[in-house]
């Protein structure tokens, strides 16, 4: 294990490269290009020997990779917001033909308007196709969980595409000093891809037939169970993890001060950084507060989460998305996951941190003021009250 | 062996057996008459490469065209298919029409996915044995997938793509593609007291073809088997990105009798209206001539999406038709000086 300064889009892109991807492809979209730019000039050097293929859509991004996943190598793409939206069709695609593709998602906000910063709007909308969503923290999160991702994907109880979900600006384009793991460590923790199923005109399968009501359904069944079989899963990868490269990584969730917490502030993603150390100084002041990171959002770690939540009072969910007209997407489901259960926690839906937002230490402790409660409906946090908003008082 | 407990919970084992069964000759609910026999299967080992028992409509030229395609291009190969009618008469889960490793995924991606097929082939140093082709009907070929398909052909992929041309989008019920012919009658495009079927001509997708620079580019007909055969073996033998194009009867949308399909398609070559054309490296190096063209009411009038054309005050159409089937005859030099050159 070495450590470099990187920037997160080039950590991401070295540790892709040190799982020996065969067949790349990939559009240009801000603030996902860097990735793989790197990786183009990695093949470009002959330093990864894979197959680079420049498309001209996102659509056909997936597309290829779909393709070359069922030839039976090894694949990648990467692609963010506008290029997730393109790409929609074949992401539930990939899902339902059990590719075990593996993709970055540097995550955007969708327009109108056009806006380039971080929300996870991209990948909440593809929460239901059929991959698994690993959201990463930090720059080192995002490199090691390129690893654990074709692992799971490729694991033949599962065979399933995985997401590997990280904020666009906050983490792909700051430079943090990074653990690059070694070739031969990640060779041992990253097998060759064994495929159970490959186009081959020895053995000639069809792949893609389509299927009438009566078969439908099972197709969404079985995703679904293996889904659920992956919640184990994904914790024996990262135990394992941790033999091979000594740290913690990966997983479910991961708690921090909750053991007596009275209050817990929950998220996906970068801003769980800003919310333990808010939850540190709140500490200091005496408040009984924790926080819970959710690193697997798909499947969803419902058991997990209700466990590490269940002695708590008020949870307070930031969601950095919104199903419009609905409330936060991560509120709603864990408020799901506690219903018909006795004694469960307040669960506060709070929006923030949409369109590249910063998200502060008084937007945190803005979030879990009881005095400011929408009472059941989600809460924006910041708002702009300049902007003369319609609909506010 | 319940769902969702085996890592072969995708149902592609159910396929394969499938497979195996159909290469067996055994698919329950087939006529028995229609079934494969060994000793057909020993004196032409690719011509049932595309099995029988599959539920296109009587009369489909598309079937047959298919049929032809993969007979000339052998076993060796992997093919993946736009969404449309093919795709859907071919592999109605679990039964499955292909012999040959085949793959569809969406509408519009074939020569995407294709791309992808190629380049994993690259890799791993198998592009030499397998070929790929890439195929599609006339509306996702050059409506919906012409991306797609402008980005494998400006990439170069050593792939072949067959546009099987019916000329509407046939599957979802006869709407007009950017290759349905002018004035044809099709569901978005009615024949009504204003309107005489399709306001423009056919899409010219050779030309687009050969604009991206591509090694061979080409028509073909179904009426004549022996020319798709040596164009699909052409082709296959050249590297890059090829395109061709083959004419599909569809009695459903063109509304003809089923038995006179072929005769139709032959027709459509002898008057010139689906010109049967060959480029190899930018170059026009085949045509099929044309001793005497015929007339193009001849082709026109058995086909009832051309019907309203042949009511008072429409001669001036019928003329406007001849006057394409005429350019393309200049265009193309489709005249054979004597009638005993022709092919």
């Amino acid at each position: 294990m070495t450590k470099h300064f990187l920037e997160g889009s080039q950590a991401v892109a070295e540790a892709v490269a040190r799982c020996k991807p065969q067949v790349i492809s990939a559009y240009p979209i801000t603030p996902q290009t860097h990735i793989v730019a790197e990786l183009a000039q990695l093949v470009s050097n002959g330093t990864l020997k894979a197959e680079y293929v420049n498309v001209e859509s996102e659509h056909s991004a997936a597309s290829v990779i779909l393709g070359a996943s069922a030839t039976g190598v090894r694949v990648y793409t990467a692609t963010t917001s506008q290029g997730m939206m393109l790409m929609n069709e074949v992401i539930y695609n990939i899902a339902g033909m059990r590719l075990p593709c593996v993709m970055t998602l540097v995550n955007r906000a969708v327009s109108a308007p056009l806006n380039i910063w971080t929300d996870h709007q991209d990948s909440i909308s593809v929460r239901d196709a059929g991959w698994l969503q690993i959201y990463a923290e930090n720059n080192q999160d995002a490199a090691d969980y390129m690893l654990q991702a074709y692992r799971i994907a490729e694991d033949h109880r599962v065979m399933l595409p995985v997401m590997v979900c990280m904020d666009g600006f906050v983490l792909s384009h700051a430079y943090e000093t990074i653990d690059v793991p070694e070739q031969e460590e990640v060779d041992r923790f990253v097998p060759p891809y064994k495929p159970v199923y490959k186009l081959d005109p020895a053995d000639p399968l069809t792949f893609g037939a389509y299927a009438e009501p009566d078969k439908y359904t099972e197709t969404r069944y079985m995703i679904h169970e293996t889904m659920r079989r992956a919640l184990s899963i994904i914790p024996e990868v990262s135990a394992e993890f941790k033999k091979v490269f000594g740290r913690q990584s990966g997983g479910l969730i991961e708690g921090y001060r909750m053991d007596d917490a009275e209050t817990a502030i929950v998220a996906l993603g970068s801003v769980n950084g800003i919310i333990r150390e808010t939850v540190d100084r709140l500490r200091e002041g005496g408040t009984r507060v924790g926080c819970l990171k959710v690193i697997t959002y798909r499947p969803f770690p419902d058991g997990a989460i209700t466990e590490a939540l269940g002695h708590v009072k008020n949870v307070f969910v930031l969601d950095r998305a919104i199903s419009l007209g609905s409330g936060g997407p991560l509120a709603t489901e864990i408020r799901s996951a506690f219903a018909g259960r006795r004694g469960c926690p307040q669960v506060h839906s709070v929006i923030g941190g949409l369109g590249g937002r910063d998200i502060t230490e008084d937007t945190i402790r803005e979030a879990i003021d009881l005095s400011l409660d929408g009472k059941g409906q989600a809460r924006f946090l910041d708002l702009n009250k300049s902007l003369e908003l319609e609909g506010i008082d | 062996m319940p769902f969702g407990q085996t890592p072969d919970t995708n149902g592609e084992e159910i396929i394969r057996e499938r497979n195996r069964t159909i290469e067996r000759g055994q698919v329950e609910g087939m006529n028995p008459n229609t079934q494969v026999t060994e000793k057909a299967r020993k004196e032409d080992p690719t011509a049932h490469l595309f099995a029988v028992g599959h539920t296109a409509c009587a009369g489909c030229g598309q079937a047959t065209a298919v049929r032809l395609v993969l007979r000339a291009a052998g076993k060796d190969v992997i093919v993946t298919n736009n969404t449309g009618c093919l795709e859907i008469f071919s592999s109605n889960y679990p039964y499955s029409s292909w012999e040959v490793p085949w793959i569809h995924s969406l509408f519009e991606n074939s020569a995407a996915v294709a791309s992808g097929v190629e380049a994993a082939l690259r890799i791993t140093g198998r592009l030499d044995k397998v070929r790929v082709i890439a195929q599609g009907g006339d509306g996702s070929t050059a409506d919906i997938g012409f991306g797609a398909l402008s980005g494998m052909w400006e990439r170069g992929h050593d792939i072949l793509y067959i546009c099987y041309d019916n000329e509407a989008y046939m599957n979802t019920g006869i709407q007009r593609s950017g290759l349905t012919p002018h004035f044809a009658d099709t569901t978005t495009t009615p024949a009504g007291k204003v309107c005489q079927g399709k306001p423009q001509g056919k899409k010219d997708m050779p030309a687009l073809a050969l604009a991206h620079g591509i090694p061979y580019v080409a028509t073909a007909s179904v009426a004549y088997p022996h020319d798709i055969d040596k164009k699909v073996k052409k082709a296959l033998s050249i590297r890059g990105s090829k395109y061709l194009q083959i004419h599909c009867p569809c009695p459903l949308g063109w509304r003809h009798d089923t038995a006179i399909g072929i005769q139709l398609a032959k027709l459509a070559v002898d008057t010139g209206l689906y010109p049967l054309i060959e480029y190899e490296n930018g170059k026009l190096t085949g045509v099929k001539k044309i001793a005497r063209p015929k007339p193009v009411e001849e082709y026109l009038k058995p086909q009832r999406r051309f019907a309203h054309l042949f009511g008072k005050g429409c001669e001036n159409i019928v003329a406007e038709v001849q006057q394409t089937a005429d350019q393309n005859i200049q265009k193309y030099g489709l005249l054979s000086v004597s009638p005993s050159s022709a092919e």
